[in-house]
């Protein structure tokens, strides 16, 4: 077994590092507060490579593999969780999935826009009385002609209100059962009459993301613009997830580590009855929770990677890793919240932002209980992987860099 | 035209305090080497100048086989080639003749760009030592390029409060200052073509020079004495204590 990163790798870590410090750190506390979304960062995250970091660059990517988008978005959510997001939404939940199911045309499209952050991408599933339960969404794509009319309302969209290329879930069969084989996928744009959209305020945590909803009334979309076959829809969306969860969960690793250095800082700081409080023996349980969940966290996410550079189906690792790691952020920023005492509970400290951001990631891209639920699925028997008709393509480190 | 940037690895800065004394005087480190931050200003100067003037930015260092990596560092940044000269053993002057051997080497050198000096050794002894040995002229000081040509560079340099503008003719030795630019990141693309990239390896042999015996011999390492952190608190009314203050601030010479 091979646990190291390739000198690439660590060149890469080193990049978004020395990006997070520029471009992402001085400015985080005020964006944060004030729930303002940096627009600058996108163009900038564009010109660096991380838009279109594991895509061929025939398609417009730099041409790296599935562990370097781990990479990415463990180093940018060390740094804030609304810059990691930019990475699962735009990479991982749309760009992978037109990579995976999408046509040699709508590749070049969609896909090597995208990768070269020319065009910014969403992912449109969830609805206002449709998250986990997906085959709830009441979106319809209508045939007309040869096109589709498409009309509903996505919620929760992050980029919703910034993106251009929305991959939009509808219903082409309302009918049929069971329900999740009437659901087809499309790529709408921004530039499609009928197309509306707005930012939500008041979240809880990512307060410096750009979440919002999306309308489409009668939006006339091209066939060619269907992704997948009809009805093919869940199983997209499922696909897509699986490279979504794996971003969050790598980002939700770099959330642990911050937790951890900052508590390491603060525990050499800090000074209670005479000692540094890391002397403590209760203080050290926490470092020493948060540094197994370090480790564990990062086995379960590179796993996950390495399965998918070798084309190996990963929902159920995946998955696993997912759940874990946004548990083990929420307990970890916890923790620091803890060992920063009073001044943990301030925003003067960074761990208070920590505990809001991880939250969201135990619930979106499927709850804490959806992966749960998912694991003891498989090992009951009640689940199995079925082959799909698009497979994930596995990483060629030849074929990748072919132009 | 060539830009040949001089780089150097040396300890992350942030580790520079967990450097032993007996590591130091060994050279065998056990922390996080990196690009010599002054170098990454050099580096920034060079692909700046390629980009503005035309001609190639390369890069050059002196070290260890591990030495490549920075050498990767500057490729991902922008630098056209690169090539490593092995020698662990060198110092100042040693480095500047093996620079100017392997310069000779290239024979197309019109701009040897260096940092102001190096986070580890703090000489700032090597742009002046390779223009010696090259017989090139040496800007220092230089915040901006405004001109480069086959025969001549104009770069603006800061001394004190007031800022030169020097025409010197090429071929030159600029020792670039942190206004030359902020140095950029690598992104994804160069990054992937940084890896490659085959980069020579150049021995004393191959240039033609013997391998430079140290002139400088550092005979003591010690760390500075911790210091302890010296809070004062200035009482009385603001304007007594915004006196106060100052008079502490001169004292120091802080002010």
């Amino acid at each position: 077994m091979d646990f190291a990163f390739t000198a690439e790798h660590e060149l890469i870590r080193k990049t978004v590092r020395e990006f997070a410090a520029r471009e992402i750190l001085p400015t985080i506390k005020e964006n944060d507060r004030n729930q303002v979304f940096d627009k600058t960062l996108l163009p900038k995250m564009a010109e660096a490579g991380f838009l279109g970091v594991s895509v061929p660059v025939r398609y417009g990517g730099a041409g790296f593999d599935y562990i370097s988008l781990g990479i990415l978005s463990e180093e940018l959510e060390y740094a804030d969780t609304s810059a990691r997001v930019i990475i699962s939404v735009h990479n991982g939940l749309n760009s992978l999935g037109v990579f995976q199911w999408g046509t040699e045309e709508q590749k070049q499209m969609f896909l090597a826009p995208q990768a070269r952050g020319e065009k910014i991408a969403a992912f449109c599933l969830t609805e206002p009385d449709a998250g986990t339960d997906v085959v709830a969404l009441r979106s319809v794509a209508r045939k007309d002609g040869a096109d589709y009319l498409i009309s509903g309302e996505k919620m929760w969209i992050s980029l919703g209100d910034v993106a251009d290329h929305f991959l939009w879930f509808a219903k082409t069969d309302p009918q049929a059962r069971p329900a999740h084989q009437g659901i087809s996928a499309f790529m709408v744009t921004r530039d499609m009459k009928g197309v509306t959209s707005g930012s939500i305020h008041g979240k809880l945590g990512v307060r410096a993301g750009n979440t919002g909803w999306v309308h489409c009334d009668e939006v006339r979309v091209p066939a060619s613009h269907r992704i997948g076959a009809e009805g093919e829809g869940f199983k997209i969306a499922m696909s897509c997830l699986d490279n979504g969860r794996y971003t969050v969960a790598a980002g939700a690793l770099g959330l642990i580590r911050a937790s951890l250095d900052a508590s390491l800082a603060y525990a050499h700081q800090r000074k209670t009855f005479g000692v540094e409080i890391g002397q403590h023996q209760l203080v050290k349980r926490m470092i020493s929770l948060m540094v197994q969940r370090v480790e564990a966290g990062r086995l379960l996410v590179y796993r996950a990677g390495w399965m998918k550079n070798m084309g190996m189906r990963n929902t159920r690792e995946t998955t696993l890793a997912k759940w874990y790691c946004t548990d083990a952020s929420f307990d970890s920023a916890n923790d620091a919240i803890q060992i920063h005492g009073a001044y943990g509970f301030s925003d003067e400290y960074n761990p208070e932002r920590f505990l809001r951001n991880s939250k969201g990631a135990v619930i979106y891209e499927g709850t804490r209980e959806l992966q749960q639920l998912i694991q003891a699925d498989y090992l009951l028997g009640y689940r199995e992987d079925k082959p799909l008709r698009c497979e994930l393509p596995p990483y060629d480190p030849d074929s990748w860099q072919e132009g | 035209m060539r830009y040949l940037i001089c780089v150097k690895q040396t300890p992350d800065t942030a580790e520079l305090p967990k450097v032993k004394p007996d590591e130091a005087a060994s050279g065998n480190l056990s922390i996080q080497l990196v690009v010599n931050p002054w170098d990454e200003h050099a580096l920034e100067a060079g692909i700046q100048m390629m980009e503005t003037f035309g001609g190639a930015a390369s890069a050059i260092t002196v070290g260890g086989s591990g030495a490549v990596e920075t050498l990767r560092s500057a490729l991902a940044m922008g630098c056209k080639d690169a090539t490593l000269v092995a020698n662990t053993d060198a110092d100042a002057w040693g480095v500047a003749t093996l620079l100017a051997a392997a310069i000779q080497k290239m024979g197309d050198v019109t701009v040897a760009i260096t940092g102001q000096m190096t986070v580890d050794g703090n000489s700032g002894a090597l742009p002046v030592a390779l223009g010696r040995k090259l017989g090139w002229p040496v800007i220092s000081g230089v915040a901006k390029v405004l001109a480069a040509s086959a025969d001549s560079v104009t770069v603006e340099r800061v001394v004190g409060q007031a800022r030169h503008t020097v025409q010197v003719a090429a071929p030159v030795v600029l020792s670039v200052i942190k206004e030359i630019g902020e140095p950029r990141y690598p992104t994804f693309i160069n990054i992937r073509k940084a890896a490659r990239v085959e980069i020579p390896t150049w021995s004393a042999a191959d240039l033609g020079v013997a391998a430079p015996a140290p002139v400088v011999q550092m005979t003591n390492w010690r760390k500075p004495p911790a210091r302890d952190a010296h809070v004062q608190l200035f009482g009385g009314a603001p304007s007594e204590a915004a006196a106060a203050l100052i008079d502490a601030l001169l004292a120091e010479k802080v002010l």
